[in-house]
């Protein structure tokens, strides 16, 4: 391992056993470290900061809720008004959830617009798209929780969706529930899970910083580093930078914590789940709503395919084209910065998602379901035929030469800088 | 940076209209007015509290339960040990087994909480005529923009439904209850309280007060919350602000 010198020789002893402190040394203090990062490049950590909040929260929660569906909703009442600071850790739990969406589908928005799926971060990438699935699967199961109105027919509604698969549909949701119908082992197995999820995302995003540090990070010339003029170490460069970031997005978190705790939320949620009465219109938590956009999407049998299940294949093939993504987009050049043509279709491709949402969150009638529909349509489009033709038909800016020596403003630039499609990528 | 910032509330804006639309989609404009606990340095008025906690008990409590919070909580209303034992008192509740293995009726204690007013469901829709008057402890927050919507439910009556709407036997015109027909009597109107203040208890008055007793009812934190939230978000604002300036000193050779 790295130069780790300590004239602690109760450290230097147990740094021999087992070098946690060399290598804290290596991949958090002298890890070298692009030095043209921006503050996009924060989300990461914060993600990480936020995954490490939920789970304090989430068990400290624990030890006052009562998963029955008897008592759930009460029992969550009563964290909220006679658990010491039990209204705070839930509401820190609930924004948190949101939060932590936030924070990963920029993290996600900065990968695509940089470039960073490609060749040499494609595991990385993947293992970003599990965080993604595992996050959704433990949301999903939180909310469930609750044992509110939206609770209880978010759950019907989405474990609904696999009874789409022919033959064994019913099956499937019979054994999800655990019965025949959204009921108390249904709830006991999501808390279950929902206990369990989290820390299958700790591994995961164990793996994801593994990689990382592996691949290196990617910068926002989206170039290789070429020397070691071209980075600086981690500490105190990065450490600070990402304290900052930590500053102004508690800021955030915190007055949604404090102020308006439900702006997140639905008020539905406040009802106690009650089978006999379905709630006028079931929407699933907003970072749910581009996908459920995608699932309504489709509204015509085709041959013996239901709708429905087109509308489940395609709400899961959403997430699974991003594991095509290294490939779909063939380009040499990373960073959107040096694309002309992609960097626009990088923002109406954010521009569709933000519509998708938009349709999500409505009753599926008039005009919406047509937008919902054409914004799907797109959504596939932007990665399985767009990706590919850019790739091949668009002209790249020049790449600046290294990451030290950016292009130069007006011109004048050295000769080894011209458009070449970086090295060896 | 700002462009980051921007972004960034751009975002959560765009997540937070689709709900907020939707909620409010379709329905009347609700009526307007400020309350006492809104915006960052908000806080529950106390005397608005105490009377509404007087409406909540003289008028809307004969149909309406308050499950979630505990008579001892009155206390924070203005209420004193003697008063609340005393209002505990008024109603029964089930206890036991006793010695002899018998349930038994007994007077509510402060430690309880609200005893509802009908045994269960199906005797509250019975007495009201099969409209279930709904537990009111979380009302504030279940309805989009609660508070503004249980203000103007309690003044939306109106004696006569609108030409052409056909108003079921023994249901209210409302015009901002979902549907219009509501089974609950009009409860309030001028003077249908005689505050121990001395305030004029005109229907707004009143309609006001009860809805701040029942905000209290939903979020009895609200107080501590906002209070904690400013300290923290000054803390926080004052550490981020030096967190940024050792920033630009450390970075300040990197080129
Ligand atoms: C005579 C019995 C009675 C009294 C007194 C009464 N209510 Fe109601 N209330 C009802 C009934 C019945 C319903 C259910 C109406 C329906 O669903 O059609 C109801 C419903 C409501 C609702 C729910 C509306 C919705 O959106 O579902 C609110 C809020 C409410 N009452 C507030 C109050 C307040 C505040 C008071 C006291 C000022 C009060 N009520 C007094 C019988 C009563
Ligand atoms: C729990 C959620 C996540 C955590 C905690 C997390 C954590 C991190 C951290 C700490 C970094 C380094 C700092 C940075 O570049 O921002 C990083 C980089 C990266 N993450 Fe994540 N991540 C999460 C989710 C995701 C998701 C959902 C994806 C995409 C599907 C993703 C893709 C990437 C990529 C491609 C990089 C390398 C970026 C680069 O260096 O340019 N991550 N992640």
């Amino acid at each position: 391992m790295s130069g780790f010198k300590t004239d602690n020789k109760v450290i230097a002893w147990f740094d021999e056993r087992l070098p946690i402190f060399s290598m804290l040394q290596h991949s958090a203090v002298e890890y070298p470290t692009p030095k043209n990062l921006n503050y996009w490049w924060n989300f990461g950590s914060l993600a990480g900061l936020v995954m490490v909040i939920m789970i304090m929260t989430g068990i400290f929660l624990v030890m006052n809720y009562t998963p029955h569906t008897t008592l759930a909703f009460d029992s969550v009442e009563r964290i909220m008004r006679d658990v010491n600071y039990g209204w705070l850790l839930r509401y820190v739990h609930m924004n948190g959830a949101s939060m932590f969406f936030i924070l990963v589908y920029i993290h996600m928005f900065r990968g695509l617009y940089y470039g960073s799926y490609k060749s040499p971060r494609e595991v990385l990438w993947w293992l970003g798209v599990i965080i993604l699935l595992v996050m959704m699967a433990t949301a999903f199961m939180g909310y469930v929780l609750v044992w509110g109105q939206m609770s209880f027919w978010g759950a019907t509604v989405i474990t609904n969706l696999f009874s789409a698969f022919p033959i064994v549909g019913e099956a499937i949701v019979t054994w999800l529930w655990g019965g025949f119908s959204v009921d108390n082992p249904t709830l006991n197995r999501f808390f279950s899970l929902h206990y369990l999820m989290p820390f299958v995302l700790f591994a995961v995003v164990f793996l994801h910083v593994w990689a990382l540090h592996t691949s290196k990070s990617n910068n926002p010339l989206g170039i290789d580093v070429k020397s070691p003029q071209d980075t600086i170490p981690f500490h105190p460069y990065y450490t600070i930078k990402d304290l900052f970031g930590v500053g102004v997005f508690m800021v955030f978190f915190l007055y949604f914590v404090f102020f308006a705790p439900n702006f997140f939320g639905e008020p539905d949620n406040y009802i106690p789940a009650n089978p006999m009465v379905t709630p006028p219109h079931i929407v699933p938590e907003w970072y749910f709503l581009p996908f459920y956009a995608i699932l309504r999407a489709f509204t015509q049998d085709i041959l013996f395919i239901p709708a429905k299940l087109q509308g489940v294949i395609a709400m899961f093939a959403a997430i699974i084209v991003l594991f095509f993504l290294p490939w779909l987009d063939g380009s040499k050049v990373r960073s959107a910065t040096f694309r002309p043509l992609y960097k626009q279709f990088f923002w109406l491709f954010l521009a569709d998602c933000v519509v998708l949402g938009y349709v999500g969150g409505k009753p599926a009638e008039g005009v919406l379901i047509t937008i919902g529909q054409l914004a799907t349509a797109y959504y596939f489009f932007h990665f399985l035929v767009l990706l590919p033709i850019l790739a091949r038909i668009e002209k790249p800016k020049p790449l600046p030469a290294s990451i030290s020596a950016p292009v130069l403003k007006g011109g004048g630039m050295a000769a080894g800088a011209t458009a070449q499609p970086m090295e060896k990528a | 940076m700002r462009k980051l910032i921007l972004t960034v509330a751009a975002a959560v804006l765009v997540a937070g209209a689709a709900p907020a639309a939707q909620a409010s989609g379709g329905s009347v404009e609700l009526l307007k007015t400020d309350f006492s606990w809104d915006g960052l340095f908000g806080r529950y008025d106390r005397a608005a509290l105490k009377r509404g906690y007087q409406v909540f008990h003289e008028v809307c409590s004969n149909c309406h339960g308050l499950r979630l919070v505990a008579y001892r909580n009155l206390a924070y209303v203005g209420l004193n040990e003697d008063q609340i034992k005393e209002v505990a008192a008024e109603r029964e509740v089930q206890d036991g087994p006793n010695d002899e293995g018998q349930m038994f009726m007994r007077a509510g204690r402060a430690a309880d909480k609200f005893i509802s007013p009908f045994a269960n469901d199906n005797a509250a829709r019975a007495a009201n005529n099969g409209a279930l008057p709904p537990d009111l402890s979380l009302i504030n927050k279940a309805r989009p923009n609660g508070p503004h919507y249980v203000y103007s439910l309690l003044q939306g009556y109106e004696e006569t439904a609108p030409e052409g709407h056909a108003l079921p036997e023994g249901m209210y015109y409302n015009k901002y209850f979902p549907g219009h027909n509501i089974g609950m009597v009009p409860p309030i109107a001028d003077d249908s309280v005689t505050y121990a203040d001395g305030t004029k208890a005109t229907q707004q008055q009143i309609a006001h007060d009860v809805v701040t007793f029942l905000n209290w009812a939903a979020e009895p934190e609200l107080d501590d919350r906002k209070s904690m939230g400013l300290k923290t978000l000054i803390f926080l604002l004052v550490l981020t602000g030096l967190m940024y300036a050792l920033k630009r000193q450390i970075w300040k050779d990197v080129h």
